[in-house]
């Protein structure tokens, strides 16, 4: 069973997204990471871009697939993670902690509120599986 | 769809964890520890394959070499009994129904290892084509067929056998046993690597795996083959030739002995060797960031789309997004600049000799 952390929140699309006072910090979950396989190439927006719930916001890709990244919320992008850009087995090695991908400033405040908890994921999980 | 097949090792490999896939029909594994680990295993050390899922088509009785001749370009007349050759089974217009390598055992015996999304395909080609004695024999079911692939692989088989490995030479075999199991021993392979195809009866194939593992061969699925085979360039049935091209176009013109006599698609070639090719199969890198992937268009530095990507991946071993595409002739010389459209974002590659990876 995939490792699901109980103080994050996550999409129906295997993202995952951290609050960080006023930011969001958001990745892909580990159960994604072990779907994707090892991954090979990760291609994020630049600080300052918009995102939009729903929308693609990235790509990441594994020695055979393609996936894209939604945005969970709206928001401006305030920092991604360059360090993913040369190594990104880091997405299978720590899906939660050194592979964050990006921060962004929701554009409405009360946005991570409306996403998955652990429990509604887990369960999301079960069902895909 | 109907309902998939499994290999004889099936239950072995959800025993290791692997990650299986419906493929040509049968439920494969994909990968167990990961298809990089397991690519690195290949090219450093020893990696272990389940290939039953190919099919074997047997041409038995006197006649048999110059039936299989008849069918595929290269000269299975002019090998040794005990040698194999790899070959292209064409249609009567010269495009490819199958790549496949024929096992010459005598004069009256020749196994013909084909793909196993082709097997049935191939099977009514040769019934098609084939006039007279000896007529093919579907053999899949009676075979299992594992590939022991990479550097440390001779030693590694040699440790579990009296035969003696030195002697067979690359695209050479022999009858003999690995871990007490009768079985073919090939010195052929599809990963750039040393190494042997074992091809055995099902209800030994499990035993001979377990051996195998057990000696230190890391089970290796689908994922690593593919990037493998490409890092060699070579052609994936499907991906990177099918029956609208031509071993001209593929590259693969030597398994082509226009020479030998006749074969179905003979006529075709003489015509499309007269013509020239008007596009070829290439090796690329990317220059810039990405993962080029089949069906992605090819462009020239004006924007103009001249090709096609037919396989592309992140080569575990260069640690760069290599790929293979049809171009227009003109664009197929190693050096030339071609862009790839990833996505509606162009990004530069450049032609390459191939293998990628020199051994």
């Amino acid at each position: 069973m995939a490792h699901i952390p109980d103080d994050l929140r996550y999409t129906q699309d295997h993202e995952w997204i951290r609050k960080d006072g006023d930011e969001l910090i958001i990745g892909i979950t580990d159960h994604a990471q072990s779907s994707l396989g090892d991954v090979v190439y990760v291609e994020l927006p630049e600080v300052g871009d918009e995102v939009s719930a729903g929308a693609p916001f990235g790509t990441v890709e594994s020695t055979k697939a393609v996936s894209e990244l939604f945005a969970p919320v709206s928001g401006e992008v305030t920092a991604v993670n360059e360090d993913l850009v040369d190594a990104p087995e880091k997405v299978n090695e720590d899906p939660y902690g050194d592979a964050w991908m990006i921060r962004v400033k929701p554009a409405s405040a009360d946005a991570y509120d409306g996403l998955l908890d652990d429990a509604a994921y887990a369960a999301h999980v079960e069902s895909d599986s | 769809m109907s309902e998939l097949k499994r290999t004889p090792l099936y239950e072995a490999h959800v025993a290791a964890g692997a990650k299986i896939v419906p493929f040509a029909g049968f439920e494969m594994p994909v990968q167990y520890s990961g298809v990089i680990a397991e690519h690195n295993a290949v090219r450093e050390a020893v990696g272990l394959f389940d290939v039953s899922h190919m099919g074997e088509i047997v041409f038995e009785g006197p006649g048999a070499v110059a039936a299989v001749d008849h069918l595929v370009t290269n000269d299975i007349a002019g090998l040794a009994d005990g040698q194999a050759a790899y070959a292209g089974l064409l249609t009567p217009e010269g495009g490819f129904v199958d790549d496949v390598v024929c096992y010459r055992f005598s004069a009256e015996k020749v196994l013909v290892c084909v793909n196993a999304s082709n097997r049935e395909k191939d099977f009514q080609h040769m019934l098609a084509h084939t006039a007279g004695e000896p007529q093919p024999v579907d053999e899949g079911d009676r075979w299992a067929q594992l590939a022991v692939q990479g550097p440390k692989a001779p030693a590694l088989v040699q440790a579990l056998t009296q035969t003696p490995l030195e002697p067979i030479e690359r695209y050479h075999f022999v009858e003999g046993e690995v871990a007490g199991f009768p079985c073919i021993i090939a010195r052929t392979g599809y990963t750039g690597e040393d190494g042997f195809e074992l091809f055995c009866a099902p209800e030994v194939a499990r035993g001979l795996w377990d051996r195998l593992v057990e000696a230190g061969a890391l089970p290796c699925g689908l994922g690593a083959r593919d990037t493998l085979r490409l890092e060699m360039k070579y052609a994936l049935y499907g991906n990177d030739i099918d029956e609208s091209h031509d071993p001209y176009e593929a590259g693969l013109a030597w398994t082509v002995k226009l020479d030998k006599g006749d074969f179905v698609g003979r006529e075709a070639l003489i015509a499309a060797k007269a013509a020239g090719p008007r596009q070829k199969l290439v090796a690329f890198v990317l220059k810039g960031r990405g993962v080029p992937r089949q069906g992605m268009r090819v462009l020239d530095e004006s924007g103009a789309e001249v090709g096609v990507v037919t396989s592309g991946t992140m080569s575990p071993t260069l640690k760069e997004p290599i790929g293979m595409a049809y171009v227009a002739k003109g664009l197929a010389r190693s050096g030339s600049t071609l862009q790839i459209d990833l996505r509606g974002r162009p990004v530069a590659a450049e032609v390459v000799k191939p293998p990628f990876v020199k051994r």
